[in-house]
């Protein structure tokens, strides 16, 4: 397991370690079968050129996993990923890199909770925002360690 | 402006919900959805390992269970972990219907909250997602 981050290592501005990702069609398929979807412009590529894609895409859920997974990997077994939201801007492809990346944009306290607001989204090879969202996490405190 | 779709008893529908649908949490369901995301967290899929966190135990993925259809994008809040043998009543309602006046002519937002609740009657998660009618 990775090294806890503490609420009070962060500041507004603060990077979200990125992720990097290389979906392949194996991925996918796995991916259809692990979540049910299986609509077949994801891994049947004649189809998804009769529906005019490019090819198979990538599931969008596929990608809000994948950001799901930075900010729980952010967040650490102490810490809490309390919200989770993205929205679609443009299709990816298998075979091409994918970034997911974020930033820290608010941090406070809400009651006993130390919490961080995140800008998240994830970039394609040309450095475009294909999917864009935001993440509140609840990170364990040093003040807490000592109480 | 009065609306046009979206009148008074059109509003009567907000808080109109589904009936229950019970997902049972398999071990190995949460084990292969991390394994599909090529999420290697010992959280979901170690159970020695995870026994050895606060958690207690494995759990799953904040993005297991996702469902398509609402994919236009969607926000989910978490409350409690899901785990391994739990049984998620999932439960969609309608929480908002309201129109507003786009370039393109009246634009009707529906927005369903969904929320996933464990057999001891824990909320472990509620997602909201806005559809859009022209």
């Amino acid at each position: 397991m990775t090294k806890q981050i503490y609420w009070e290592d962060v500041e507004a501005g603060s990077e979200v370690p990125a992720l990097e990702k290389n979906p392949t069609t194996q991925q996918l398929v796995r991916y259809a079968g692990a979540s049910g979807d299986f609509y077949q412009i994801h891994y049947d590529k004649d189809f998804a050129l009769n529906n005019n894609l490019p090819g198979v895409i990538l599931h969008g859920a596929l990608k809000n996993g994948f950001l799901g997974q930075m900010m729980t990997d952010f967040a650490g077994d102490r810490g809490w990923l309390r919200k989770l939201s993205v929205q679609y801007r443009g299709m990816d492809q298998p075979g091409a890199r994918v970034v997911c990346k974020g930033k820290v944009v608010k941090k406070y306290a809400a009651g006993s909770e130390h919490l961080v607001d995140c800008e998240i989204w994830l970039e394609n090879a040309k450095g475009e925002k294909t999917t864009i969202g935001g993440a509140t996490v609840i990170l364990p405190s040093r003040e807490g360690e000592r109480a | 402006m009065a609306n046009k779709y979206v009148t008074d008893e059109v509003r009567k529908q907000i808080g109109m919900q589904s009936e229950a649908r019970v997902v049972e949490v398999e071990r190995g369901a949460i084990r292969r959805f991390a394994e599909a995301i090529g999420d290697p967290n010992p959280l979901f899929n170690d159970e020695a390992a995870a026994r050895r966190t606060r958690f207690g135990g494995m759990i799953a993925p904040p993005t297991f269970g996702e469902f398509r259809g609402l994919d236009g994008g969607s926000e989910w809040e978490y409350f409690e972990p899901i785990r391994p043998g739990d049984r998620i009543s999932v439960v969609s309602k309608i929480a908002d219907i309201r129109e507003s006046a786009g370039r393109l002519g009246a634009m009707v937002f529906i927005t369903v909250e969904t929320s996933y609740t464990n057999h001891y009657n824990q909320l472990c998660a509620v997602q909201r997602s806005t559809v859009i009618r022209y």
